[in-house]
């Protein structure tokens, strides 16, 4: 290899003199290569129209690629189920459409639809249900018929009930078998309480306990125009589809809207939660307390800060435990913001067993810092040069604007909430990050949850504070081991033990 | 009328699009250039929004770790994002001078703890003290993450990369106005890297490690089963690296491995965004041009023999059980590669799939059952998986059989003409979806070029699959999937007990 040495640098040398003679001068230093304005880019804005019944439609005309999609937000979701009937939102979100259409049963479906290589998908989120297209815009009137079929005359057989509750059987069977899994999930009972409807789980018996007629029933009460908000894009001309639309839907009437009953937050008792493992060597670790939404005044400022404190490569998180400290691969730290709800304030991170304690006091280092040491302007100023000049990402596709336009409709946000969104940043100054932080995170007011295997951990966790175990034992589906029955609350996280 | 006149109308505009998505429109708007020093670029005009992303596509990977080495091509990669010579430093020259004092301590460190006989403690004790303090003394001339904070303040996107066993990928995307910075940051990565920090970054991978495989039971399945089902080629190693080698490996390695890798003729770069081709070529080649070039390496690898008896890796682990299997098959060069497709697109894709119908709808013995291509790479021979979860109550065994009655019938039956348009019209309309993205399109672009030395190929792959047969599937599945060519990985839960009876899933 030596031998080579000079070869290769002769050949630098040539490349440099002879091809590109400039470069060498020009490449020291990347603060002198020019940028030039970004031209002015004004995304296509999706036509937006009610139809009569109430229903919402967005159309988005991309005439990039022979495709066609589209998808209906249904308002009411998993955090409107009975709490005996939790996971019945899934089931429901799945049974939607494989139980199939008065016409057609959800296998005749499948073969209809794979033979044109499209789809037509159901989901189920928090707060809404969604019904989704795919396809070839040759085969559109083919698939909007299955798609409008399901829409409206889904029939929910039983067989099909029957498959998805046995899939959420396996689901509940296996959620413990990651332990990265497992602290996400009971970091959410922390923060919002254990049997708060965004946090708790579905159990065997209350999957068991939901009927066919339950699924029916919710469609029913659920499922009507004036609940509904649908999106188009892709290769379509929308006068055109705007009347097919018209068409379709002209004759379907109003129904009742959807009532949301108040949702009450638990957050657990500040302190330290423990679920021991003994199949792993490394820990996860999980901070957290309550959130933000994100129309409160101080989104904007908790958004830079948390790209400055817990962000990408270059926020403090990242440089000090990370890459200064090498105790972790993933770590990161945000203060949460959702639409119409609390967020979730998370300090997360895993760390080999024998460093588990360290990298808690490690964190806990860190929001001290906050205090004695605010994020500086120049934190500050890369925290929002980050946000700002990767901005155009939010709107860089058709899809893109019509899923953020739909989003904002169906939480009652303006339809300029991105352009309100940069010109907040914009504004914020040292001083409201330096407020966001002191009002949000709180070191005292923490759930500190850790998942690991405790005998070889650097230190007890409870040389820390106090500690309260979760248990996390599965309860067996109901009728079996009747030593040991199902115990209200005794599945969902620590605090009330 | 008019609505029907206008509906026809659309159609007919939308029709002369359409035709606007095959390789010949491609060809209109993608360049592609070999650069003197041998490294490729591949750019392609996409002007959907001012943006570009890019792939940087080095053709090395875990394979290519040196014996004793394993993780030090995905190690590397870490290395990738710790700066240059004039990127994360504050005085270049004065750490240079402390960075090879940090490989001489590391190195008189290393020879005498791995001393097989007559290691002299105190010793040991004080010459990690002289690496550490080492290590501490050039510590103080680094700019943490300044480049990736580059990027990111640049307003730099989806910033990444990976590493598998047959390649690396480089990635972000960047506002358009960002081209030629992209370019410099880019090619001084390659240029000028620094592997500063490099034994902080090494406890960031062995964290990576106890995440991925060490504290997953499906990760210490894979890892195990790979290595069972591979015993000369390279594929038996973990990309991510044994734990001894990743406690051993030095920066002076890492550098070794970059010097005789990532060379310009291993490298393509596909930009595909919001730029000109006449105008982005020429600061391409500036930045990238000045890689030197040097031969290419020995890229001689063992062949995988054939394997001729069954083999078996059984985990009794704190979990739900778990079946996989895997036979050999060829690399992706191979006249069948468009064949195994299919058969993995008719048995796995979506509910009409074969083994969904069969274990999941029909049996009701598992949750899900799919077989894949392509592990653990495609570049070398490798295997065609398959795998089932079985239900609470369901053992491994039971999926085994399910599996196999499915591709018995693959033997013996021809798959109906219907099975077979379905799995053709997908593959098109796939190809489709994936042409709507800057990433996607740059990550396929560079690899369809680096391993075909032709994008076009991206499209052509779709034409092979066009050309399948019954024929073709049946005389496949009879010369693969035979039990001397399996190997086979079990999770079984510790105690036996299945899911549904246990008392604790997770003590």
């Amino acid at each position: 290899m030596k031998g080579h040495r000079s070869l290769i640098l002769l050949a630098v040398v040539v490349l440099w003199s002879a091809v590109v003679p400039r470069a060498v001068a020009q490449a020291a230093d990347w603060q002198q290569i020019p940028i030039p304005p970004l031209p002015a880019f004004h995304p296509q804005q999706p036509k937006r129209f009610e139809l009569p019944n109430g229903m919402v439609v967005f159309l988005q005309e991309d005439h990039e690629l022979p495709l066609i999609d589209g998808s209906a937000r249904i308002r009411g979701g998993s955090r409107s189920e009975p709490a005996s009937k939790i996971g019945m939102m899934d089931i429901y979100g799945e049974v939607w459409r494989t139980g199939g259409t008065k016409t057609q049963t959800g296998d005749q479906l499948d073969d209809y639809l794979e033979i044109r290589a499209a789809k037509v998908e159901t989901g189920n989120n928090v707060d809404s249900t969604t019904i989704s297209w795919s396809c070839l815009k040759g085969d559109f009137d083919d698939v909007f018929k299955a798609f409008n079929n399901v829409l409206r005359e889904p029939e929910f057989r039983a067989d099909k009930v029957d498959l998805a509750q046995r899939e959420m059987y396996d689901a509940i069977s296996r959620r413990n078998d990651d332990v990265s899994a497992i602290a996400a999930r009971e970091s959410v009972k922390l923060a919002y309480g254990a049997n708060n409807p965004y946090a708790r789980e579905a159990e065997y018996a209350t999957v068991a306990a939901v009927t066919r007629q339950d699924l029916v029933d919710w469609h029913d009460a659920h499922v009507h125009p004036n609940n509904i908000i649908l999106g188009i894009v892709g290769d379509f001309d929308s006068a055109a589809m705007e009347a097919k639309l018209r068409q379709s839907f002209g004759d379907w009437p109003k129904g009742p809207p959807v009532k949301v009953d108040k949702i009450e937050f638990q957050p657990a008792k500040p302190g330290y939660y423990l679920i021991p493992k003994e199949d792993v060597n490394q820990s996860s670790i999980r901070m957290t307390e309550l959130g933000i939404r994100r129309d409160n005044p101080d989104y904007y400022a908790a958004q830079v800060f948390n790209e400055a404190f817990g962000g990408g490569f270059s926020s403090r998180l990242f440089k000090s435990i990370r890459t200064a400290q090498g105790l972790a691969y993933g770590v990161g730290a945000g203060i949460g913001a959702s639409f119409d709800h609390s967020g979730i304030v998370r300090i997360s991170m895993s760390t080999k067993s024998a460093t588990t304690v360290e990298s808690v006091q490690a964190l806990y280092k860190e929001i001290d810092g906050l205090g004695k040491n605010p994020i500086s302007d120049d934190e500050i100023k890369r925290a929002k040069d980050s946000i700002l000049n990767s901005f155009v990402f939010n709107f860089d596709s058709p899809e893109k604007v019509l899923h953020e336009r739909m989003a904002y409709e169906f939480y009652g946000y303006p339809a300029d909430y991105l352009e309100r969104y940069r010109a907040g940043v914009e504004k914020v100054s040292k001083e409201d990050v330096a407020r966001a932080a002191a009002k949000y995170l709180h070191k005292d007011k923490l759930a500190v949850l850790v998942v690991g295997n405790t005998a070889d951990f650097d230190k007890p966790l409870d040389s820390l504070g106090s500690v309260t175990k979760v248990d996390i034992t599965i309860p067996p589906p109901p009728g079996e081991q009747p030593g040991a029955p199902p115990k209200p609350g005794s599945d969902s996280g620590g605090e009330t033990q | 009328m008019i609505r029907a006149l206008k509906l026809f109308a659309t159609v007919l505009v939308v029709g002369s699009l359409a035709a606007a998505q095959d390789v010949t429109s491609f060809e209109k708007r993608t360049t592609v250039k070999k650069l003197d020093n041998g490294l490729t670029v591949v750019i392609c005009e996409r002007p959907e929004a001012p943006v570009f992303s890019f792939f940087t596509h080095v053709d090395a990977g875990s394979v290519q770790d040196p014996l004793g080495q394993t993780g030090l091509a995905h190690m590397f990669e870490h290395m990738a994002f710790k700066g240059t010579d004039k990127i994360g430093t504050t005085n270049y020259a004065a750490e240079k001078v402390a960075l090879e004092k940090v490989e001489q301590a590391y190195a008189a460190y290393i020879a005498e703890r791995d001393k097989p006989v007559d290691r002299d403690e105190t010793k040991l004790k004080d010459l990690e003290k002289g690496w550490r303090d080492a290590v501490a003394e050039a510590q103080k001339y680094v700019k943490p993450n300044e480049f990736p904070q580059i990027v990111e303040i640049n307003g730099g996107e989806d910033l990444n990369a990976n590493t598998s066993d047959d390649e690396t990928n480089y990635f972000y995307s960047f506002p358009e106005n960002r081209l030629e910075l992209w370019a410099y940051l880019e090619s001084e990565r390659f240029l000028h890297p620094v592997m500063r920090e490099f034994y902080k970054e090494r406890n960031v991978v062995i964290e990576e490690r106890r995440m991925r495989t060490d504290s997953n039971p499906i990760g210490r399945l894979l890892e195990q089963f790979t290595t069972a089902a591979f015993q000369a080629h390279p594929y038996h190693r973990p990309t991510i690296g044994w734990t001894s080698d990743l406690n051993s490996f030095s920066a002076t390695d890492a550098k070794k491995f970059f010097d005789t890798y990532y060379i310009p003729s291993n490298m393509v770069v596909a930009v595909v965004g919001d730029v000109k081709a006449s105008d982005a070529m020429p600061v391409v080649e500036k930045y990238f041009g000045r890689i030197p070039s040097h031969a290419k390496p020995d890229e001689r690898t063992t062949t995988e023999p054939p394997q001729n008896s069954e083999r078996r890796v059984v985990l009794q682990e704190m979990s739900q059980p778990l079946y996989l299997e895997g036979y050999h098959r060829p690399d992706f060069r191979s006249a069948d590669d468009a064949v195994y497709d299919s058969i993995a697109d008719l048995m796995s894709n979506g509910r009409t799939s074969r083994l969904y119908r069969a274990l999941v709808r029909d049996k009701k013995i598992a949750s899900d059952s799919a077989g894949f291509t392509g592990l653990p790479g495609n570049k070398y021979p490798h295997l065609f998986a398959f795998y089932a979860f079985p239900l609470p109550g369901h053992k491994p065994d039971e999926m085994a059989a399910a599996i196999h009655v499915e591709i018995e019938k693959l033997k013996k039956e021809d798959i109906s003409d219907e099975e077979l348009k379905m799995i053709k019209t997908r593959a098109k309309a796939n190809l489709l979806r994936s042409l709507g993205s800057n990433e996607g399109l740059a990550n396929s672009l560079a690899l369809y070029q680096a391993r075909y030395d032709d994008w076009r190929e991206l499209f052509h792959s779709v034409d092979r699959i066009d050309k399948v047969s019954t024929a073709d599937i049946r005389r496949v599945a009879n010369l693969t999937f035979v039990p001397t060519n399996r190997t086979v990985g079990i999770i079984e839960t510790k105690g036996g007990a299945p899911a549904a009876d246990q008392k604790g899933g997770a003590q």
